[in-house]
């Protein structure tokens, strides 16, 4: 099994439980050494794809390799992979060095304490060793079950959303730790989370999943500035997204939004369609009084009134209404508080942005795929 | 407000009264009569002289059925222990939607008395059933060979009788097992063998200890199944012959004494077994 190395790729790789489709015949290179986030709500299939790679669900179809290596045939305990379970899984009967060492031991090497010791300090719990798992702090058990499973140098480490059991200010913590661990220890790290913060603080490239499909792969700037689907515009982040048709095309293609004028560059608009939505993130929108021209450079600009305005701290939303656009087409607006807004509810304003920022999608998709607001209510 | 000390008494109190009135009575009384003097009968009465002897002869006379008793009690254990695991096993963390109702299967023995189970072995181990036939076939069993009467009928009725009682707490303990603990021994290079001795085995002991306790030491004490699927000889338990002695033969000092060495010995062997299986936990 040392011989097993390189690239993690899963190839049309498909789970089927009954007549529901896990995972739907995914196609994903997670290159050697790299950070690599699933994310995606629950259901999307992503512990299922996480579960196949670790050996512990078999995959229906497809292939998983490492390097030319397809290891989806075999047993867990004979592949180069090792898993941090959600909710840590340690060994309530061993103290937390025998739950460090439990891997090495049951592969045949017989002094650890060397290796076991060093993997305490990275983690900083060289004066836990003797403790048992229960007389120890969520984040610390988090931090034996990272060690127990980094001390087998796997090819790639799992981690299925090993930080939902810890409380905000740990969870941030420890993702600045994960992230340090990991680029010193270079391993294959593939995390699955569907907290979508915690995917963009830590990981080099991030595949967002929904029902069983990769519904866009790239890196966290990638995803978050051009989303290709709607799904991925509204669950990382939040995005304005108004019905638009396209009039014109070219470098920058011209679309009529309830008869404004909108300019998106064609690399940003993601469908041939020529319904489309188009998007825009609240915080990349100027707002000003609407005789304030100071923005009108930037190119695409809406003229309205302000329904709502609330204070947040770190910046002030707006809710911006736009004659002649539907109800649920108001526009969201953050501003930042470097000064005291001039802007008050129920106030004319005009709001502003560069196309630079403005995405096209498909209008066929569902304006609130992947809301989590809108599809909890 | 009111001094509230009174109410953890109160609350004993009940507990205590049941235990001073049917525990501790009869214990001093059974105490006091294994010390009388031997020569006595229930008709002339008894005499008490504090005749240590008493003890002395229970032990002399009685020794092989003693040793018997543990013998058989400890075979009758140790096949219940294996019978039950996997039993307990397969319905704590395999059965799914199946477990209700393989836990009532379990228990259901208990709907019948312990005597008419045990008279319907003597039926179907008796020397014209079929089951002996066909051992005889089978020639596992020579023509005109017996089952019943014999110390494997006796042993077979003790397991088979306080298996339920070793099935329960191994399931309990089971139960509590996550499985997700199974998962991560396979991850971290356990083939399942030693996934299971490593990781579910040692996490069962309590339930394996409780078990064995609750299997060995009424086991111990049994004559039902002695006599009912014993025969004369060599099966006669020490429980056996402490009826005999109180209600056949009426030599209550004997058989007072033969309780107190009987329970001082249970207690001496349950005493070792839990501290070399060093549960902690259990305590």
């Amino acid at each position: 099994m040392d011989q097993i190395g390189g690239d993690l790729r899963l190839v049309s790789l498909r789970k089927e439980f009954g007549d529901f489709v896990a995972v739907d015949d995914i196609d994903i290179l997670i290159p050697k050494g790299s950070f690599f986030a699933l994310l995606g709500p629950s259901g999307c299939g992503k512990t299922t794809t996480l579960r196949m790679v670790a050996g512990l669900e078999l995959p229906t179809a497809g292939q998983i390799l490492i390097g030319d290596h397809d290891i989806a045939p075999l047993k867990p305990y004979n592949r180069p992979v090792n898993t941090v379970f959600q909710s840590y899984a340690l060994f309530p009967h061993l103290d937390i060095y025998e739950n460090v060492a439990f891997g090495l031991r049951r592969r045949g090497i017989k002094d650890v304490s060397a290796q076991v010791d060093a993997m305490l300090s990275l983690v900083e719990l060289d004066a836990f060793a003797r403790r048992k798992p229960s007389q120890l702090s969520g984040g610390q058990q988090q931090r034996v079950a990272l060690a127990r499973a980094l001390i087998n140098r796997p090819e790639v480490l799992l981690l299925d959303e090993p930080l939902g059991a810890l409380d905000l200010k740990l969870r941030r913590q420890m993702q600045l730790e994960l992230k340090r661990i990991q680029t010193e220890v270079g391993i294959t790290f593939v995390h699955v989370t569907h907290d979508q913060e915690e995917a963009m603080t830590m990981a080099d490239t991030i595949a967002v999943m929904n029902q069983g499909k990769v519904e866009q792969l790239g890196s966290p700037m990638d995803l978050y500035e051009n989303p290709r689907t709607t799904f991925v515009a509204n669950f990382l982040g939040q995005s304005n997204l108004l019905t638009g048709e396209v009039v014109e095309r070219g470098d920058f293609v011209g679309v009529k939004v309830w008869g404004n004028q909108i300019k998106i560059p064609a690399s940003r608009v993601a469908t041939s369609n020529s319904k489309v939505w188009v998007g825009v993130r609240p915080e990349k929108i100027y707002i000003s009084a609407e005789s304030n021209h100071a923005h009108d450079h930037l190119g695409n600009q809406l003229v309205g009134t302000v329904l709502e305005r609330s204070y947040i701290g770190v910046s002030t939303q707006f809710i911006v209404e736009i004659p002649g656009f539907l109800d649920d087409e108001k526009i969201i607006v953050f501003e930042q508080n470097v000064d005291a807004s001039e802007v008050m509810a129920g106030d004319r304003v005009r709001i502003s942005w560069d196309p630079a920022h403005t995405f096209a999608l498909d209008a066929k998709q569902d304006a609130y795929a992947g809301d989590v607001l809108a599809e909890t209510e | 407000m009111t001094n509230k000390k009174w109410v953890p008494y109160l609350l004993l109190a009940p507990g205590a009264l049941w235990l001073a009135i049917f525990f501790l009575t009869p214990m001093f009384n059974l105490g006091a009569t294994s010390l009388y003097d031997p020569s006595g009968s229930l008709e002339t009465g008894y005499v008490m002289n504090g005749h240590v002897g008493n003890y002395v002869d229970a032990l002399s006379e009685y020794w092989p059925q003693f040793l018997r008793s543990f013998i058989f009690a400890a075979i009758a254990t140790v096949l219940a222990l294996v019978i039950a695991y996997p039993l307990a096993y397969a319905i704590a963390l395999k059965s799914g939607k199946w477990k209700n109702i393989l836990l009532v299967l379990v228990i259901a023995p208990f709907f019948t008395s312990f005597l008419l189970r045990t008279l319907a072995w003597t039926a179907i181990l008796g020397d014209n059933s079929s089951f002996v036939h066909f051992l005889q076939n089978i020639h596992i069993l020579p023509e005109g060979g017996r089952i019943l009467a014999t110390p494997f009928a006796v042993v077979m009725g003790l397991t088979y009788n306080f298996l339920p009682f070793m099935t329960l707490p191994l399931f309990t303990s089971l139960e509590k097992v996550d499985p997700r603990l199974i998962e991560a021994a396979g991850d971290l290079y356990s083939k399942p063998f030693t996934g299971f001795r490593r990781v579910v085995l040692p996490l069962s002991m309590p339930g394996v200890v409780a078990g064995t306790l609750l299997t060995f030491i009424p086991a111990s004490g049994d004559y039902i199944n002695a006599q009912l699927l014993g025969g004369i000889k060599n099966t006669t338990m020490i429980g056996n012959v402490i009826d005999r002695a109180f209600l056949e033969r009426g030599a209550y000092p004997t058989a007072a004494a033969l309780s107190f060495v009987l329970m001082a010995a249970i207690v001496i062997l349950v005493a070792t077994y839990v501290k070399r299986a060093g549960t902690e936990e259990l305590v």
